[in-house]
């Protein structure tokens, strides 16, 4: 299902042509995603590595995680949203054996800058960090 | 009029809106020339070669020195140490200058002027600023008063709000509490008619990126008897007059302060750029720039929700500006998707921007070659940007 979400992502990334679109599409997808508990905005989900403040935490339907993030930038929060949208629906052990490198399908080394890419990967490793501590049953 | 543009190669190339001069500048055709030429047809290392290339090689470096003293009225030429840019400049003095265990530095300073200072343990005394970013100066005289036999370290222009420091008032209050003065010129050099004799400035650094030269060069400007009392930065080839396996004995500045061979290419370029500048009319860069400024600054003005931090009379180089509620990265991003060039961040002054509550700003910098239709340009695109950023708001 990580492929699946992640194609379709890709699919909707690539209608767009011009970098400005393609943000404002970006942005859209954060303006989109309301599933952010305020009560999480403290330092133990502040994801270290974003330029800007990036929130992010996970839970877990039955045997599958859900991860919601938030941040006080609008495009990071459009990034986040994709990572998460990525990730979630699936078990922990799907996520921890997946291709750590399926990011790389996103393109968004065309659009975003090496700082940003750093956050993304950021991002990715809480998701896997999170799904590791799951498995381990803490 | 004269279109500065013409005269860099990289406006030929590209269409982008460059507005981030204070982070690097752009460099005239005659100094990436300069430079390439000293790599096709001279190269050779310098001083201590006897052939005619490296001959050749020394001259065209000390005639640099020469250059760069006569650019900011330097007494000769033996003023001049070269470094790879201001934050070398102050690493070495804060290696280098004894006797000195306090530095007063202002609440606008670049990492640059406070790092250096906590790495050589010095005590470090912090001068207030007035409601426009100015210089406290109730606030500096006391700490004059407090801490005589200081070093006072500050900066010529604020990198992030473009705030113009008097550094003739500083440095003749400083004298008065027998401080020594240092300032930073990375903001100035480009903007300001620098002269360090009529200033009575003890030490003045140098970017020389900044100034339409190189990446990898600068310099520390220091009175003759107080680069003699400091001791060397690093030792190596070049700096010593003898060694053994014992104990070494050094050149007299600044050649002490230059171990190792130097970036020969980045100091001929240097002096290229300093002949530009000097081919130019400079009350007519200054006008120009003034009017690009004054320009852009009433532009943003006219934007609701703008947040600029000083009305302050004398700013250049550097305006900084937030746009109320919207984050200065997403500001930064979509202006970049566009064609402009701008930098967001804390600017290297975390210190200040805690000091004022930021997280961050935009700022917008400008060279000679900056112009009304960049700011008409980059204001189109900031309103798009805005426009996109609250809509989805």
């Amino acid at each position: 299902m990580i492929t699946e979400n992640l194609n379709s992502i890709v699919g909707e990334l690539s209608f767009f042509d011009d970098a400005l679109e393609k943000y404002e599409y970006i942005i859209e997808l954060g303006s989109l995603n309301s599933d952010f508990e305020d009560s999480y905005k403290s330092d133990k989900y502040l994801v270290k590595g974003c330029s800007s403040s990036v929130w992010l935490y996970c839970t877990k339907v039955d045997d599958k995680l859900f991860f919601h993030s938030d941040s006080n930038a609008m495009i990071a929060k459009g990034l986040a949203s994709i990572i998460c949208k990525v990730y979630s629906g699936n078990s922990s052990n799907e996520i921890l054996n997946s291709d750590i490198k399926l990011l790389e399908n996103l393109n968004l080394s065309e659009i975003i800058t090496p700082v940003r890419q750093n956050g993304v990967a950021s991002m990715q490793r809480y998701i896997l960090e999170f799904a590791k501590d799951y498995e381990d049953g803490c | 009029m004269k279109n500065y543009k013409d005269d860099f190669e990289f406006f030929k190339n590209s269409n982008n809106v460059y507005l981030d001069s204070a982070a690097t500048s752009q460099k005239p055709s005659s100094v990436i020339e300069a430079q390439s030429d000293f790599y096709k047809k001279y190269c050779a290392n310098i001083h201590r070669g006897l052939h005619t290339l490296s001959n050749s090689a020394t001259k065209m470096y000390e005639d640099a020195r020469t250059l760069c003293a006569e650019f900011i009225n330097a007494e000769s030429s033996r003023n001049i140490v070269f470094t790879k840019g201001v934050t070398e400049g102050i690493n070495l003095l804060a290696h280098s200058l004894s006797g000195y265990e306090t530095v007063i530095i202002s609440s606008l300073e670049h990492h640059s002027n406070i790092v250096p200072w906590q790495l050589s343990n010095k005590n470090i005394k912090v001068i207030e600023v007035d409601s426009e970013l100015n210089i406290d100066y109730a606030s500096y005289e006391k700490l004059l008063f407090e801490n005589p036999n200081s070093l006072v370290s500050i900066t010529h222009i604020s990198n992030v709000f473009g705030n113009v420091n008097d550094v003739k008032k500083i440095t003749s209050l400083a004298h008065k509490h027998s401080c020594l003065v240092h300032i930073d010129g990375a903001q100035a050099g480009a903007h300001i008619k620098i002269d360090v004799q009529s200033l009575d400035i003890d030490f003045y650094t140098l970017s020389a990126h900044k100034i339409y030269a190189p990446t990898g060069v600068g310099l520390l400007y220091g009175k003759f008897e107080l680069l003699e009392q400091m001791r060397p930065y690093q030792g190596g080839g070049a700096m010593i007059s003898d060694v053994s396996f014992q104990s070494s004995t050094f050149l007299d500045p600044p050649l002490k302060f230059e171990a190792g061979t130097q970036n020969i290419s980045g100091v001929i370029g240097w002096a290229e750029a300093i002949r530009y500048m000097n081919s130019l009319e400079f009350n007519e860069v200054i006008l120009h720039e003034e009017k690009v400024y004054s320009y852009a600054l009433k532009s943003l003005k006219k934007l609701d929700d703008i947040l600029i931090y000083t009305d302050a009379k004398n700013l250049k180089s550097a305006l900084s500006f937030n746009i109320k509620n919207l984050h200065h990265e997403d500001i930064g991003a979509l202006l970049d998707k566009q064609g402009i060039s701008v930098r967001t961040g804390h600017h290297c002054a975390l210190p200040t921007m805690k000091m004022l509550g930021l997280d961050g700003t935009i700022r917008i910098s400008f060279g000679i070659y900056s112009d009304e239709d960049d700011v008409n340009r980059f204001m189109v695109a900031l309103e798009k940007s805005i426009e996109i950023l609250r809509r989805y708001k």
